[in-house]
């Protein structure tokens, strides 16, 4: 087994035959299989395999958004399920942008932050409060709602809110650290629910528990987009690029301050890292991606309200992060794409198999067994099983090791040094 | 608007008295271990929960058996008291057993992320059960003590409103204290509670003393967690109706009386529990009336974390605390 991967791996030939071949094949059995969410997630997960071959980063793009821009959709398009289809690609990429966001919080500058959903939440309920009738109850100028037209520019405004509040939380809470921090981020998360579920006096801004109906759909052009399987590309679209956002920071000087900080807070301070400066900066950057986001969440789903936005959320985007891994981009997308499958797809599926056993009489299981209600079970074993045996998740974090001889002898040219081999990162939280 | 405020006053500290205490033994949970291993035990509040359903599972399955018509409503309450506290005492050492022993050298982060995840695990475990046995998760236990004695407090002032009480607010205050007393007797002049002082001030200095560390950190937990499933039973017996989510925000309240009172010490937990269940009560019943109907009573959990974050940011030793210096 083990020579037969390692040969695999040197043989980039074989590697595309493969890779290839296996694309073809769950290709055309979701293509010719009306419904089938096996061949759905087959493909899919090639894109898991395609991360491990070694062809070049550039390659690896290509292929990947050859599938994800033309095959799935086509793919998936010849079914009747084809709108369930892309509905579970679209909310499993806005729920990888969020992980990515919290990631940076968590698993890059090591701040627990377990209000995390409270960005989304601001995100949504800014582009739903203008994208609905309701600001007009307090706006004194314009008529609302804005058209469709204005989404794209809310995605912006919903970053740019999200990152401010981001920062106005910040400023006071970073003050208190570590277990702390959890705590008061998870007050704050509730504390922003509470007050959308409350807004509806003196002045009708956020029209509480009722929640906000009919947001208006996002118009290009002249379409309107309603269906999940054109959402899937505007979705796509924000989620490569906060990817590569990501990646860049992920290395550039930022990123190795907020690697720093996580390690030992007063060492980096020691080497001039400007502590305050760094987390706020990780907080504005995760809330953003969130707030973005939640624009769009608000747009796919034309309804806000207030039960979206719980605690039990906030946890969902944690045990993505954690699953993945801390601090690992690939593995944070393969964790947050895992859960919410499983959430969407898996644990109903299971559940309505499971009923139609119970009516055939083969297995009687109890209403309170059904694994739709078992997530807060699942999350928990998760987070328990992870965090005492695997605390680096299932890809776990990897920095560049930079070959130490080319280093010293291009002394003093600034020479683009190859990256040799990817060296394992041990993620520390501040202890 | 004065007026308004103190006439609803003595209602409000009998109110508020009672959330007092429920605060405040389940800040105790939170303090003590706090106290000894620095980790913020997120599964307390759950461990609080489990007691309520346990506490209420008994009496039902008393009411059931009949035995509930042939003793006296206290003697049910002490047997019921001392039954479940075990049970969650047990609960709580085998939690920190399993998923923080084998941590106790890891990050602190990592064994809050248990924490969380052994709070959800008790939450849904709690659900299934009580919802596989009796067909939906809220339930309502038999009500002892439901009787009302009126307080005739308009005669001590005429601003003053009447107010009315329930004669479990009697047993509740009164529960409360003894445990109160008792754990703070045990703390203070018992050899065990010696050992557990010495190990929350240096545990490689207390074990080089032969203090049997493990053992004094699982005893930490078994207290902690038979007050807590204790106060879980009154809970269910004062306030009638419980679900399985009640630990939680409960639990982040009681976490937030134990801040206040200066985390790791015991006394100051009791005393920001109170404070903070008055406050909490003062809050819910004077907030629309001080803000004009702009704020709502829903907003005094908003008030409680808002006094959370206040305390952490301003004064985050507490009330009662010492201030530490964070060394390299």
């Amino acid at each position: 087994m083990k020579n037969w991967l390692s040969t695999i791996q040197q043989n980039k030939r074989l590697q595309a035959i493969i890779i290839g071949l296996y694309i073809v094949v769950t290709f055309l059995s979701l293509y010719l299989a009306q419904k089938s969410v096996v061949a759905f997630l087959l493909l899919l997960s090639s894109l898991l395999l395609l991360y491990f071959t070694t062809f070049s980063n550039r390659v690896k793009w290509l292929i990947g958004g050859f599938v994800l821009v033309v095959l799935l959709p086509f793919a998936a398009s010849q079914g009747e399920a084809y709108q369930s289809y892309m509905e579970v690609a679209t909310l499993v990429g806005i729920y990888i942008a969020m992980a990515l966001g919290l990631n940076i919080v968590v698993g890059l500058a090591g701040l627990l932050d377990l209000g995390f959903v409270a960005f989304f939440a601001l995100g949504a309920y800014t582009y739903g409060i203008f994208a609905t009738s309701q600001a007009n109850n307090f706006m004194p100028f314009g008529q609302y709602p804005l058209s469709g037209e204005s989404f794209w520019v809310f995605i912006f405004i919903g970053c740019l809110v999200a990152a401010l509040f981001g920062v106005l939380l910040g400023i006071p809470v970073l003050r208190v650290k570590g277990d702390y921090l959890a705590i008061v981020t998870l007050g704050f998360g509730e504390i922003i629910r509470i007050i959308f579920n409350n807004l509806d006096k003196p002045v009708n801004i956020t029209n509480g528990a009722m929640g906000l109906a009919s947001v208006q759909p996002p118009r290009l052009f002249g379409i309107d987009f309603m269906y999940p399987s054109q959402f899937y590309y505007i979705v796509l679209v924000i989620l490569i690029a906060v990817i590569f956002a990501v990646r860049r920071l992920e290395f550039s000087k930022i990123g190795r301050a907020w690697k720093a900080v996580r390690e030992n807070e007063i060492a980096a301070q020691a080497m001039g890292i400007h502590l305050v400066r760094t987390k706020l900066m990780a907080f504005a950057v995760g809330a953003s991606f969130s707030g973005m986001m939640g624009v769009v969440f608000a747009a796919k789903q034309t309804f806000v309200d207030p039960t979206s936005f719980t605690l039990l959320e906030s946890i969902t985007i944690l045990v993505m992060v954690i699953l993945g891994g801390m601090g690992s981009v690939p593995g944070v997308i393969l964790g947050a794409a895992l859960v919410t499958i499983l959430n969407l797809q898996v644990l109903t599926e299971l559940t309505n198999w499971l009923n139609q056993l119970s009516l055939n009489g083969v297995i009687n299981v109890p209403d309170a067994l059904s694994p739709a209600k078992m997530q807060r079970f699942i999350f928990g074993i998760i987070l328990i099983f992870f965090a005492l045996y695997r605390p680096q998740g299932l890809l776990p974090a990897k920095n560049p090791a930079f070959d130490e001889d080319e280093l010293k002898n291009t002394e003093g040219n600034l020479v683009n040094t190859s990256v040799q081999k990817e060296a394992t990162q041990h993620v520390h939280l501040d202890r | 608007m004065i007026n308004e405020v103190l006439h609803t006053l003595p209602q409000v500290l009998i109110d508020g008295l009672t959330l007092g205490a429920v605060y405040a033994i389940v800040a105790l949970g939170y303090t003590m271990v706090y106290g000894i291993l620095e980790l913020i035990n997120f599964a307390h509040g759950e461990i609080f929960m489990t007691g309520a359903f346990v506490g209420t599972a008994i009496l039902l399955t008393f009411a059931g058996v009949g035995w509930m018509a042939s003793m006296p409503a206290v003697v049910a309450l002490i047997l019921v008291l001392i039954i479940t506290s075990v049970v969650t005492g047990l609960l709580g050492m085998g939690i920190e057993r399993v998923a923080y022993r084998p941590l106790r050298n890891a990050p602190k982060l990592i064994t809050l992320i248990t924490a969380i995840g052994i709070s959800f695990l008790l939450q849904d475990i709690v659900r299934f059960i009580a919802e596989l046995k009796k067909g939906n998760y809220i339930l309502t236990g038999p009500s002892l003590f439901s009787g009302q004695i009126g307080i005739k407090a308009s005669s001590v002032w005429s601003g003053f409103n009447d107010a009315s009480v329930k004669s479990s607010f009697f047993i509740v205050i009164v529960v409360a204290v003894i445990m109160m007393v008792t754990l703070d007797f045990f703390i203070n002049k018992t050899k065990w509670g010696m050992a557990m002082r010495a190990v929350a001030q240096d545990r490689e200095t207390a074990a080089l003393m032969t203090v049997n560390v493990n053992k004094v950190i699982a005893l930490t937990f078994f207290i902690g967690s038979a007050l807590g499933g204790a106060t879980g039973v009154l809970f269910a017996i004062q306030y009638g109706t419980i679900d399985p989510y009640i630990g939680f925000i409960l639990g982040l309240k009681a976490f937030t009386a134990a801040v206040l009172g200066g985390i790791g010490n015991i006394r100051g937990a009791m005393f920001g529990g109170v404070l903070l269940g008055v406050l909490e009560m003062f809050a819910a019943a004077n907030l629309p009336v001080i803000s004009n109907g702009i704020l709502g009573a829903e907003y005094k959990d908003v008030f409680a974390f808002a006094i959370l974050i206040i305390v952490l940011i301003f004064k985050p030793e507490g009330l009662f605390g010492k201030v530490s210096v964070e060394k390299v």
